[in-house]
């Protein structure tokens, strides 16, 4: 269990992490979720004493990780995956973190055939592509057969085949009981992964909930509706209280009502319907809503890429 | 998707470790450190080259000795360990690496998460690097030692590690590389870069050294006792300083302003790293 209050962390003028308080509960995967810049991976430097908070302080079961006795049975973390040394072979940089924490040598064996290296480990780490290195990451991060895991943006840069095995391999260790702590700005990646969401924004705690609550809690219904008449659907609609934006290929999205009412007022209004289909809010959306003032560096995006038919509001 | 991929994360990741392995211990962490020193090439290249430039050198300089005259205060033990003077350089260019490469690489970032008590961790870094250190240097000082003496009995100026003094000097000899190499290793740490850390001794040791001899003279004997290359040499050597020359500390008061330079340089470094963010 991770258990943070009143986290605090500046770094000269900008304020990193402003007063965070959680706990990252047991035996499931954890979402920290966050835009860029929102101060996720100074949480995790936080959490694991690589920095010093201004104030406020985080444990790891009861403790600051500095004062654990066994901190690679404790703690698994993959901040990064090139921090390691280059010219070092991977299996010597494996055994040089073993010995630290006294683990047995043939750990190094294990973990390296767990995330497929045995045929390299002989090779220096300087030549691994960002895949192999990530997974020479995880493997130390295994060493210790730790209760925690932390992975900051595990996903960034992988190729398809190596999301997939990210994501299969927390899924396995939280079926395991472990707690799984994961970073990343990509919503879908813990739509498909995370039990549980912490959500951040300029360095302040904005969610903790369930994924299946913040999509209900920060997203409304969307149905989709092609008709060859959309002047007089979108009046209809916005009439009744619901927002319509087009999207490309002559269909549009209402948003505020449920399909059965959008249907029904097609059929009272004689307005013909083609397609009629709700859209699942995704977390990716959800997430857009509740962060949308939180984004510490905005892009300059033109304001509306879709034309708003009528009734702009929400 | 289909993937070549094997995925068997479950099947036990820990495997049969007990819960009761995996302690961090200080022994655990010279382990750790030796096997990082030892297994990064440049630890080989650094040592390596030390060693042919400090007995290549004092080769030359015994073998150049011949064609002098001498006088009493001729010191054959000391000119055999000329090459000291860039070996100093050598062995300091390491001491910087072994810390400022943790930073370089990142590697730090993975050794204070998983080895977080941070005090235990530099001990055991700066006591491995102190004994490879000074391993390396003894066979080097000892090597340039031989050689050179061997290089100057045909023309009978050499002298043996039985006479007075030499014994003390050459094994002092290695002892001031070794000082030098921590000298390299707190600044290094220190600075947390590699370039700085290496300007930063290379100016401490060597350019230092030069400009004081730009000084006045009434200057000069107050100032070259406390300047840590030339007060760090009276250990290798074996006769007194020549009258006139500027006065120095014995040598092992000597070799301690030496050790002092260095111990400021890792104490300083060691109380800012535990407080500083990695």
């Amino acid at each position: 269990m991770i258990e943070a209050q009143g986290l605090t962390k500046r770094y000269g003028d900008t304020l990193a992490v402003d007063d965070l308080s959680f706990s990252v509960e047991p035996g499931k995967i954890t979402g920290f979720l966050g835009p860029n810049g929102a101060g996720k991976t100074t949480t995790m430097r936080l959490i694991l004493g690589l920095d010093r908070p201004t104030a406020g302080r985080v444990t790891i079961n009861g403790k600051p990780f500095d004062e654990v006795d066994q901190p690679m049975r404790q703690v698994g973390a993959l901040l990064d995956a090139k921090a390691m040394h280059g010219g070092r072979s991977a299996y010597n940089h494996l055994l040089c973190l073993a010995q630290s924490n006294n683990l047995p040598r043939r750990r190094v064996g294990e973990v390296l055939g767990l995330v497929g290296l045995t045929s390299v480990a002989r090779k220096r780490a300087k030549g691994f592509s960002l895949g192999m290195g990530q997974r020479l990451g995880i493997a130390a991060a295994l060493l210790g057969d730790p209760q925690i895991l932390m992975f900051d943006e595990p996903v960034n840069g992988l190729d398809p085949e190596g999301i997939l095995w990210i994501r299969t391999l927390m899924k396995a260790l939280a079926a395991e009981g472990r707690t799984i702590f994961v970073s990343s700005h990509l919503m879908s990646e813990m739509e498909n992964t995370a039990d549980h969401l912490l959500v951040i924004g300029r360095g302040r705690l904005i969610a903790d909930c369930t994924v299946d609550e913040f999509i209900a809690a920060n997203s409304q219904q969307n149905v989709r509706v092609r008709t060859p008449q959309p002047d007089l659907l979108a009046k209809l609609v916005a009439a009744a209280g619901a927002t319509v934006r087009e999207d490309g290929d002559g269909s549009m999205v209402v948003s505020g009502l449920d399909p059965t009412r959008v249907g029904d007022l097609a059929y009272d209004n004689a307005v013909r319907l083609h397609e009629l289909a709700p859209v699942h809010a995704s977390l990716e959306q959800a997430f857009m809503e509740l962060t949308a003032s939180s984004v510490e560096f905005h892009a300059g995006v033109p304001e509306a890429e879709q034309p708003v038919l009528a009734g702009k509001g929400a | 998707m289909a993937t070549t991929t094997t995925v068997r994360p479950t099947a036990g990741v820990g495997l049969d470790l007990p819960r009761s392995a995996g302690r961090m211990t200080f022994a655990g962490a010279l382990r750790s450190e030796f096997t990082k020193i030892r297994s990064v090439r440049s630890t080989y290249w650094t040592l390596l080259a030390m060693f042919a430039v400090v007995v290549g050198f004092g080769a030359l300089a015994s073998y150049g000795a011949a064609t002098h005259q001498h006088g009493p205060e001729f010191d054959p033990t000391m000119q055999s360990l000329g090459g000291l003077y860039i070996g100093q350089l050598i062995i300091g260019v390491l001491g910087v690496l072994v810390i400022s490469s943790e930073y370089s690489t990142g590697m730090i970032r993975t050794t204070l998460t998983t080895n977080p008590h941070r005090g235990v961790m530099i001990a055991a870094k700066g006591v491995v690097f102190t004994v490879v250190a000074f391993v390396s240097s003894l066979v080097t000082s000892f090597a340039a030692f031989f050689l050179g003496q061997a290089l100057m009995s045909s023309h009978h100026i050499s002298t043996t590690i039985g006479s007075p003094n030499v014994l003390r000097a050459v094994i002092g000899g290695a002892l001031f590389l070794t000082a030098c190499g921590v000298l390299g290793f707190g600044l290094g740490l220190l600075l947390r870069h590699s370039a700085a850390g290496i300007g930063s001794m290379v100016g401490l040791l060597f350019v230092v050294t030069i400009l004081v001899n730009f000084l006045p003279q009434s200057w000069q004997s107050n100032i070259d006792k406390w300047v840590p290359a030339l007060a760090g040499g009276q250990i290798w050597m074996t006769k007194a300083l020549p009258r006139g020359s500027t006065p120095m500390f014995g040598p092992w008061p000597s070799f301690a302003v030496l050790c002092g330079w260095a111990a400021l340089a890792v104490v300083a470094a060691v109380v800012l790293f535990r407080r500083r963010d990695a």
